[in-house]
């Protein structure tokens, strides 16, 4: 009888590719709760799902080959099924959803999910592609050949749903099972001495103690707490039962699966092994030595110009409206300026902090999403592979590290999509130093002032062009030291199947981005928001009332000595509301203790702190102020320099702060007299930039993604390669120039 | 014994053994690639590495580095 109090779980499983979650969607709808399995990187993905009145949890388990767990992915599956992962309750029923084409391979993992003792309902997703590839199954004796209900569906049309569903209502009562293989004596007696050797932490059912006998490295093995060596004597212990009965144990489970499968399976393809032709003939442009190339680079330039150049509009608006609330929210606040501050810049900034990359986000997944349902995304990681294994990514870090270029936040999501958990993190922690989009500016800034008025628009283009490359350069062999030395990570093979080419279904591609966008506005976009805030604290605080006073009074001497009037005269002036002059004072006075406060908050004390830091690297202690205050968000550096050098709104195109720069002499010390900015400086600081993770957005999608320790872990040695780049380059610079 | 990894593009063969004890092995196991499987290399990237495989009508990409696993007996005449 059911047990009205518990809901029913359904595990959603199957191998990669099969339509498992076009499927999951179309049984869910829009009733669905996506998150991530707590200090992993893998989805955690429910929905709830209607058979007839009774309504059914169902969970969308990552696709798998095999229950022989090598990556995250595939321990969440076992712990899920096996009822050992404590956010889940007990799976009740298993919704295995195969390849039609592919009946074979796919029910392997069916056969490995049953010896767990889960029942099981068998969706033959893909029903219409095996048709229409000629292939000819005979359900019913399917059916009756395995012991478990197996319904027809194609995902793609909403075919065979109801069918499923009511498959499953009846399959909760009755419990259907598959076939098993009935195991060799030699296998139950290795499991039994298993069982006796390994204590008390170890699982007590055969199921599982069979995984820890057949699996290369087993994750339940590992997790025995145990004396490494003992454990592994006790195991080869067991193995040698098997050898002693002429079974490889390394090899056994496959084989006799395989078998077992093979016979099931007699009868019931009515045709032999059909080949997909047309994936087959499109294969043979898209994976050519030269026009896959060709092709490849053709919708790379497709994709990153989307994420560059179509988010532009969207961006502009979501700036455009942010600004114009921050306007409309500061006017009745006029009179609480601490309170105005904290909601124009700091909450409604904040929001517009996380806001701005939503554009981005949504259209790399639109791609991405396009790119893996098609299939063409695993021969897109064929064709790059090899540029990228040796410092231990692969293929498919190409798009993520392309992406990267537009900005490094989709980008570092897209990294989702490499299954090999090493080689994710290190695309997730190299990713940063690719040169985005908001570096662009500063280099502009600082190209123009400085290199091309002395050297010309050739050698400005030439650093603008070293400055993208640099990063990217130092990427490869980075990865090469964290992937060899400091990643513990497991790595997984390169064993990649190119799927047949299909149609992507709308609907799941517009689901995925979805879900994409908002778990970044949720996880992400609080942590974007929390550190908006704090950094805004930063800025506003202590700020004393008698600055106002104090700059107003100095800043009256000063222009009087200046002017060479008497102080009352210039205070007359000051005030006087018709003059003109009056008025430029006013701005000169406003842009001057804008300047004052700045420098007395915690963030500018912070800069004058870590002057001697810098100085090494040729900056005074604006520049290093201008350098610590863009720590949040690089491209600021702009507007603090206006702000620093007194010029108000600037941007990276002002004539004004191109001048101020250039004007900057050394104050005191030996290089008193001489200017800042200089080239060995100047090139300095570009590489700083283009090396130093100045994006507190950043720095949050990656604890999104991997977690805080890597977050940090990335800002800190991004932060020490920039300051390193940039006193090099200064150091050798100066070599040259005295 | 030959492997995969010197199978030649357009080239049958059948698969002999896998070397088990490494996880490619395993994975390529539960992919179905067992002792008598039939299989032939498909492509080569532009690189020279990795390999496609096609068996039992489906395709997979390995590295020459995990295809050297794989030992196999030469077929014969062309697969396409």
């Amino acid at each position: 009888m059911l047990n009205e109090n518990k809901p029913i779980t359904i595990g959603v499983v199957g191998n990669p590719n099969t339509g498992k979650t076009s499927l999951f969607n179309c049984l869910t709808g829009l009733r669905q709760r996506v998150g991530n399995y707590p200090g992993i990187t893998v989805e955690r993905k429910l929905g709830t799902a209607f058979l007839g009145e009774q309504a059914v949890t169902l969970i969308d388990l990552p696709g798998t080959y095999s229950m022989a767990a090598n990556s995250p992915d595939e321990e969440v599956v076992l712990d899920v099924l096996c009822g050992e992962m404590s956010l889940e309750q007990p799976v009740d029923l298993v919704l295995c959803v195969v390849d039609t084409s592919n009946l074979q391979r796919n029910l392997f993992l069916a056969t490995q999910i049953a010896d767990l003792g889960l029942p099981m309902v068998i969706a033959l997703n893909m029903w219409d592609e095996a048709e229409n590839r000629g292939m000819q199954i005979d359900v019913t004796q399917l059916s009756l050949n395995l012991g478990i209900p197996c319904i027809p569906t194609d995902a793609k049309r909403n075919a065979g749903l109801d069918e499923l569903k009511n498959a499953l209502k009846d399959a909760i009562q009755n419990k259907p099972k598959l076939n098993s293989l009935v195991w060799p004596n030699s296998v139950n007696q290795a499991t039994e001495f298993l069982k006796k050797e390994l204590g008390n932490s170890a699982p007590k059912d055969e199921a599982r103690l069979r995984r820890i006998l057949f699996d290369v490295d087993s994750i339940l093995l590992r997790r025995i707490k145990m004396d490494a060596g003992a454990k592994k004597e006790i195991v080869q212990n067991a193995r040698k039962v098997l050898m002693n009965d002429g079974l490889n144990p390394l090899a056994a489970e496959a084989l006799l699966q395989y078998k077992h499968v093979g016979l099931m399976l007699e009868g019931i393809e009515r045709s032999a092994v059909i080949r997909n032709r047309r994936t087959e003939s499109i294969d043979r442009i898209l994976m050519h030595r030269g026009w896959g190339l060709i092709v490849f680079m053709g919708l790379m330039y497709l994709v990153f110009q989307a994420v560059y150049s179509w988010s532009g509009p969207f961006m502009d608006l979501i700036d455009g409206s942010i600004g114009w609330l921050q306007d409309t929210a500061a006017r009745p606040l006029e009179s609480m300026p601490m309170l105005q501050s904290l909601v124009s810049d700091g909450i409604i900034g904040g929001i517009g902090a996380f806001l701005i990359f939503l554009p981005q986000i949504l259209i790399l997944f639109f791609f991405v999403s396009l790119l893996e349902d098609s299939g063409y995304m695993a021969r897109a990681a064929f064709l790059m592979d090899k540029l990228f294994r040796w410092c231990g990514l692969n293929g498919k870090s190409f798009v993520p590290m392309l992406s990267s270029y537009a900005c490094a936040i989709p980008g570092i999501m897209a990294a989702r999509t490499i299954e090999n958990p090493k080689a994710r993190l290190a695309t997730v922690l190299i990713s940063p130093l690719i040169s985005c989009s908001a570096r662009l500016p500063v280099y502009i800034l600082f190209i123009g002032a400085f290199i091309e008025p002395r050297y010309g628009a050739w050698w400005a283009g030439f650093t603008l062009f070293a400055m993208h490359l640099l990063g990217l350069l130092l990427s490869f062999p980075i990865s090469w030291v964290l992937t060899r030395f400091i990643l513990k990570t497991a790595s997984s093979p390169f064993v990649l199947e190119l799927p047949p080419y299909r149609a992507p279904k709308l609907g799941n591609v517009f689901n995925r981005m979805y879900l994409r966008g908002m778990d970044f506005l949720k996880t992400a976009g609080t942590i974007i928001f929390a550190m908006t805030i704090l950094i805004w604290a930063t800025l506003y605080f202590p700020r004393p009332e008698s600055i106002e006073q104090e700059t107003r009074a100095s800043f009256i001497e000063e222009e009087a000595s200046q002017k060479q009037i008497s102080v009352n005269e210039l205070e007359t002036l000051l005030d006087d509301e018709g003059s003109e002059q009056g008025a430029a004072l006013r701005e000169k006075l406003t842009l001057t203790t804008e300047t004052r406060y700045i420098e007395q908050s915690y963030l500018g004390q912070t800069g004058k702190f870590l002057q001697p830091i810098f100085e090494p690297a040729g900056y005074d202690w604006r520049v290093t102020l201008g350098i610590v205050s863009s720590f949040p968000a690089r491209e600021v550096i702009i507007s603090t320099m206006g702000i620093i050098y007194r010029l108000g709104d600037v941007d990276e195109k002002s004539d004004g702060l191109r001048d101020a720069m250039a004007k900057q002499v050394w104050q005191e010390g030996p290089r008193k007299g001489t200017p800042i900015f200089t080239i060995p400086m100047v090139l300095g600081l570009l590489v700083f930039f283009a090396l130093c993770q100045q994006c507190a957005a950043t720095i949050g999608v990656i604890a999104q993604e991997i977690g805080w320790k890597w977050a940090l872990f990335s800002f800190t040695y991004m932060t020490i390669l920039a300051w390193v780049g940039a006193v090099a380059t200064y150091q050798i610079g100066m070599l040259f120039v005295s | 014994m030959n492997t995969l990894r010197e199978l030649r593009v357009g080239h049958r063969a059948i698969v002999a053994s896998i070397e088990t004890g490494t996880i490619v092995g395993q994975r390529l196991l539960a992919l179905g690639i067992v002792p008598g499987t039939r299989l032939s290399v498909t492509k080569v990237a532009p690189l020279g590495d990795p390999i496609a495989i096609e068996f039992n009508g489906c395709h997979v990409s390995l590295r020459r580095d995990e295809a050297e696993g794989v030992f196999i007996k030469e077929e014969t005449g062309s697969a396409l």
